[in-house]
């Protein structure tokens, strides 16, 4: 790739009068050595299992394995269907969306991993609920996935898209950055936009630990699928108003970098703090463990 | 860069709950199984850190299993390993382990097949990509992102050389490089990550090079199979 920094991709952008997403297609041909039309059916692939996802969430039951969660999803869209939301309609559709895919990975079902499997809500329920508001052809959706995967690389590259890692911050921050990103670019805004966007959602997610209950990817994940689809779109709306990342948002980055590795390991997925050693979160991991015990070898 | 393209960012698809868990999981066993060439008879599994801490809830022991059974990492089998390794007639056991790990999300594979045993350590590190460590105890530092010759040869003068000179006469290049050996002049593995998969012929004239022990082919691509080679 050309590009290892955001404003390095912005640039290469504007030098090549060209879209981040179409710039992206260009730097994966020329990295993996693939027809252009092969990597583009490889990400509608992907798009079409995120929406089977979205479909399956909404309309089938998605108990998780551990039957800790489920069913908001749909929960949310009746809600939404029903009357007058708090957050207005499009916020309500992004996140009934989002919640459904994170359901549907919970419950062992097939997703795409964006970045992550515990953040792969995001960007279908922001991608799916727009396309359906905005009468966006695929083609269009499947350009702004390679602009997501654009920012994705730069954050996985100069800090960490793992909860293991970098704590929340780093898996759903990640998603929701570039989501938010992405989701400029498919509203026409240019590079630099798009750019900011990555800035002013990643600095509202700093600090963000990694606790879920039991190690599980449920509790709270599925939620902050749910609201992180929600931050992406404000995001997005603040870059497309002009709003810039006072901080360049590569700063921003390797401000996550700095926090995630600074972050003790019990909020790091370990499940050792945070919500899941709350007086629930324990309650709920001992009667998982009950069900399933684990060998123990002597090594 | 640790994630080299955008493919590694969005996807894989996956079967759900965890891409570190689940995705990650399947691929390092898919590399076992490539490694041992065949469906193993018999598996054993030890996990250590955070696979050991939340396997189950995971579906970790399932993807693993399914790796074995060279399923892809969105196949929608997954949540019924357990029953197609019975039916498949392979052997499967679990153990956690509290010592140190590498990485939080280790493995360790010991696979047998009649007489042939092999063993793994790798780690699952985010986003469905893996780190593989050691093959035989040899230390590797594998991706599976490329197509991956192993090679297991006597620790002779000009075996590398006659290996990688087939290779670029076959137009194949080579990506990363990693060579280890047990002491001088013993056994020794080479793994070759290419940048497209080694075709049979040139696997079967690489078989015959003077020192060479074996040869397995590593190729996570979809629906690769590696019994063949």
């Amino acid at each position: 790739m050309r590009f290892s920094h955001l404003h390095e991709l912005g640039a290469l952008c504007v030098e090549e009068s060209t879209t981040i997403g179409r710039l992206m297609i260009k730097e994966q041909v020329q990295e993996t050595n693939t027809p252009e039309e092969e990597i583009f059916r490889q990400m509608s692939d992907y798009y079409e299992v995120m929406k089977e996802a979205v479909h399956r969430g909404q309309t089938q039951d998605t108990v998780s394995r551990s039957g800790l969660t489920g069913g908001d999803g749909k929960r949310l869209a009746e809600y939404l269907r029903a009357g007058e939301t708090c957050s207005g309609d499009a916020s309500a559709l992004a996140m009934a969306y989002a919640l459904s895919v994170s359901e549907v990975n919970a419950s062992m079902g097939r997703i795409v991993a964006t970045p992550t499997a515990g953040s792969c809500g995001v960007i279908p329920g922001v991608f799916i609920s727009a396309q359906e508001r905005f009468g966006w052809d695929d083609e269009h959706m499947v350009r702004g996935l390679f602009a997501a995967g654009a920012i994705g690389y730069v954050i996985a590259n100069n800090s960490f898209i793992s909860g293991a890692e970098g704590g929340c911050q780093a898996e759903i921050g990640s998603a929701i950055g570039m989501a938010a990103g992405a989701m400029v670019e498919l509203r026409g805004g240019t590079p630099e936009q798009a750019i900011h966007a990555v800035g002013l959602a990643l600095k509202n997610t700093l600090g963000l630990i990694c606790d879920p209950v039991a190690g599980l990817v449920e509790i709270p994940c599925i939620v902050r699928n749910g609201l992180g689809a929600v931050t992406a779109l404000a995001a997005a709306d603040m870059a497309l108003a002009g709003v810039r990342s006072a901080i360049p948002s590569d700063e921003v980055i390797d401000v996550m970098l700095e926090v995630g590795s600074a972050m003790p390991s019990k909020h790091r997925e370990t499940a050792k703090g945070g919500l899941a050693q709350t007086p629930t979160g324990k309650r709920l991991t001992e009667s998982l463990t009950r069900n399933i015990p684990a060998k123990k070898d002597k090594s | 860069m640790r994630f080299k393209d955008v493919f590694s960012i969005i996807g894989p698809a996956m079967t759900g709950p965890s891409s570190s868990h689940t995705a990650g999981a399947v691929r390092l066993a898919r590399v076992a199984r490539h490694w041992l060439g065949v469906q193993p008879d018999r598996a054993r599994m030890t996990l250590y850190g955070s696979f050991a801490d939340t396997y189950k809830g995971h579906g970790t022991d399932l993807a693993l299993i399914a790796g074995l059974l060279n399923y892809d990492t969105d196949d929608y089998r997954i949540p019924d390993a357990e029953q197609c390794a019975e039916q498949a007639g392979m052997e499967v056991e679990f153990a956690v382990s509290g010592l140190p790990a590498p990485h939080p999300n280790t493995v360790r594979f010991e696979l047998w097949k009649g007489e042939d045993q092999r063993t793994l350590l790798g780690s699952s590190i985010g986003g469905g990509s893996i780190h593989v460590q050691q093959l035989n105890e040899f230390r590797v530092n594998l991706t599976g992102e490329l197509p991956t010759l192993v090679l297991l040869h006597s620790d002779k003068p000009g075996t590398l050389g006659a290996v990688t000179s087939a290779l670029g006469a076959a137009h194949i290049n080579i990506a990363y490089m990693h060579v280890d050996r047990k002491g001088r002049d013993g056994e020794a593995l080479t793994a070759i990550e290419t940048d497209s998969p080694a075709p049979a012929e040139l696997i079967t004239e690489l078989r015959a090079l003077p020192h060479m022990y074996e040869i397995k082919m590593i190729n996570l691509k979809k629906g690769a199979e590696s019994d063949a080679v």
